[in-house]
């Protein structure tokens, strides 16, 4: 009887409970990462030139890819508030429905899920593969430190990369948004900028925004140094490691913009 | 040497242009081969999904591991979602007007036209889309796939073909189960913070045929978008575990764009269509 309920139980607990645990490392680990990072940064103690030749290959080769996210965003968020506008009349104020949606959370959003995919999944791929052919291991024998070396610049980088590509996509999604607004619904874009403009949006969702997105350039930095350190197991690994780094920022991203939308409000 | 850098001559100026051209025709070439790839593999796809003989282990597969391991995440970033919109707009509409009752109908609408199938799509697009690299990329650096070719199996038929079937049945059912975990978790928002009653809140009357209609095209193409742009990037991974890393980056990258770009398409003719 009680071996019966055991094999029924058991297995159940058994997975829950790891995972739990499994959980618990993760956090644990990324709290472990963040730690060590923060006392870099605080002592200056981080490599110049790896933080300026990442900044080159995570933000600037990223730019197109920003460049087109953001156009067709603009362009989407008009076809979307399309109908709603139409039934109202309310020309005037698709430069403010458009905006507010997409300063506040569509731009930031849609760039931080973008560079997610490519600088996020890249740098883990990149760790990883540093792992797996023990390279890391071989500067801790050389006593350089991986961490100063190799992941404090590209989390700076990251974080910087995600804050300006935001910036970037903010004004180009507006922009895509009021074109897509001439072709879509005949709105001239004068009107759609002086909807921006008249005093119902401010420097407080711009600055949400972009609030937003040091946050989630965090939560990338963080997961995606923290699964490519860990990557075991070769070449399949390093695609596992890749898969649960985009998996988590995503999740991450979306978790936390909810909290925030509340912290800001 | 500095006096040549200081006064380009004719020919260094030349030398230049041609450089600038050579990259712009470099960069077009590689996009047309990928397109004609890409074009490729899902023609391939399509032809094997008819004519092939059907594998239902494999499918059976591949529908648990795209959708009912996607569930859980799925469910969770589409109720934050609904969350973060219902709070937000609620927000912004009360600055213009103060009559909240419609808020729910506008964002079934929203969700039903738009918002459901493409972030569904996108988050779908780095979890399977990188998956699948990942997956298939690793057989080809570790030459299983060379292996397949070898006991001549097509590996768009043995390992594309199940994945874009599974996607294309799954997709449509996990976009449905993710907009009901969305609404609910909206009209617990705008119960909670707006204080708009759930029977107000659930208001079918402003989702048309034209909506259900756009958003189940949208679903069509997406499921059917995601699996061959990632399983072609995942066969064209060469280079040990560094090219196994960036097949997933670019399955990632390519599949969330095409992503956008199909909604761009699709809400733009839907638009013109149903109004």
């Amino acid at each position: 009887m009680q071996a019966k309920t055991r094999s029924v139980t058991g297995p159940l607990v058994e997975a829950l409970g790891q995972r739990a645990s499994d959980v618990l490392s993760l956090v644990g680990g990324l709290g472990v990462l963040l730690g060590d990072i923060a006392r870099r940064i605080a002592g200056r103690d981080f490599d110049r030139n790896e933080l300026f030749r990442n900044l080159h290959r995570m933000g600037i080769k990223s730019l197109p890819i920003v460049t087109v996210t953001a156009l067709f965003t603009g362009g989407i968020m008009v076809i979307q508030a399309a109908p709603i506008v139409q039934r109202y009349g309310a020309y005037g104020l698709l430069g403010w429905g458009a905006g507010f949606g997409t300063l506040r959370e569509i731009a930031p959003l849609l760039t931080a899920l973008m560079i997610n995919g490519r600088v996020g999944a890249n740098n883990t791929a990149e760790l990883g593969t540093m792992a797996v052919t023990e390279q890391i291991d071989a500067l801790r024998a050389l006593a350089i430190d991986p961490v100063a070396f190799l992941v404090a610049p590209r989390f700076i980088a990251i974080v910087v990369t995600l804050f300006l590509s935001t910036i970037f996509s903010d004004a180009l999604a507006l922009f895509g948004a009021a074109y897509a607004g001439a072709g879509f619904l005949g709105v001239e874009p004068g009107v759609f900028y002086r909807g921006l403009t008249t005093g119902l949006l401010g420097f407080g969702d711009v600055a949400h925004g972009l609030a937003k997105s040091i946050v989630f350039g965090v939560v990338i930095g963080l997961s995606s140094c923290h699964f490519g350190l860990s990557t075991t197991g070769g070449a399949p690994g390093v695609g596992r490691s890749v898969n649960a780094t985009v998996v988590a920022s995503a999740a991450g991203i979306f978790v936390l913009d909810y909290l925030l939308s509340f912290a800001l409000a | 040497m500095t006096d040549d850098a200081r006064e380009p001559s004719g020919l260094a100026l030349n030398q230049a242009r041609s450089r600038i051209t050579a990259a712009l025709g470099r960069v077009f070439l590689d996009g047309v081969v990928a397109i004609r790839d890409l074009y490729r593999v899902f023609v391939l796809t399509l032809y094997y999904s008819i004519r092939g003989e059907p594998n239902r282990r494999a499918l059976l597969r591949e529908m648990y591991e795209i959708g009912n391991r996607s569930l859980i995440f799925l469910c969770i970033v589409m109720g934050f979602i609904g969350m973060i919109l219902v709070y937000q707009g609620g927000l912004q509409t009360q600055r213009v007007v103060p009559d909240l009752s419609l808020l729910g109908a506008t964002f079934l609408q929203l969700l039903v036209r738009d918002l459901a199938a493409s972030i569904c799509a996108l988050m779908l697009a780095t979890r399977v889309g990188a998956g699948i690299a990942a997956e298939i990329g690793s057989m080809v650096v570790t030459e299983q796939v060379d292996a397949l070719r070898m006991c001549a199996t097509d590996p768009i038929d043995y390992l594309i073909r199940p994945r874009f079937l599974a996607s294309l049945t799954v997709f449509g059912a996990l976009v449905v189960i993710a907009a009901g975990v969305a609404f609910l978790a909206g009209m617990w928002t705008g119960y909670a913070f707006f204080g708009i009653n759930p029977r107000t809140f659930a208001n079918v009357s402003m989702v048309t045929v034209g909506d259900l209609t756009i958003g189940l095209t949208k679903c069509v193409a997406y499921g059917a978008a995601i699996p061959v742009i990632s399983g072609y990037c995942g066969l064209t991974a060469f280079g040990g575990s560094e090219g196994v890393g960036a097949a997933t980056t670019r399955a990632v990258v390519s599949s969330s764009l095409a992503v956008i770009m199909l909604n761009f398409v699709i809400s733009g003719v839907g638009y013109f269509v149903f109004g």
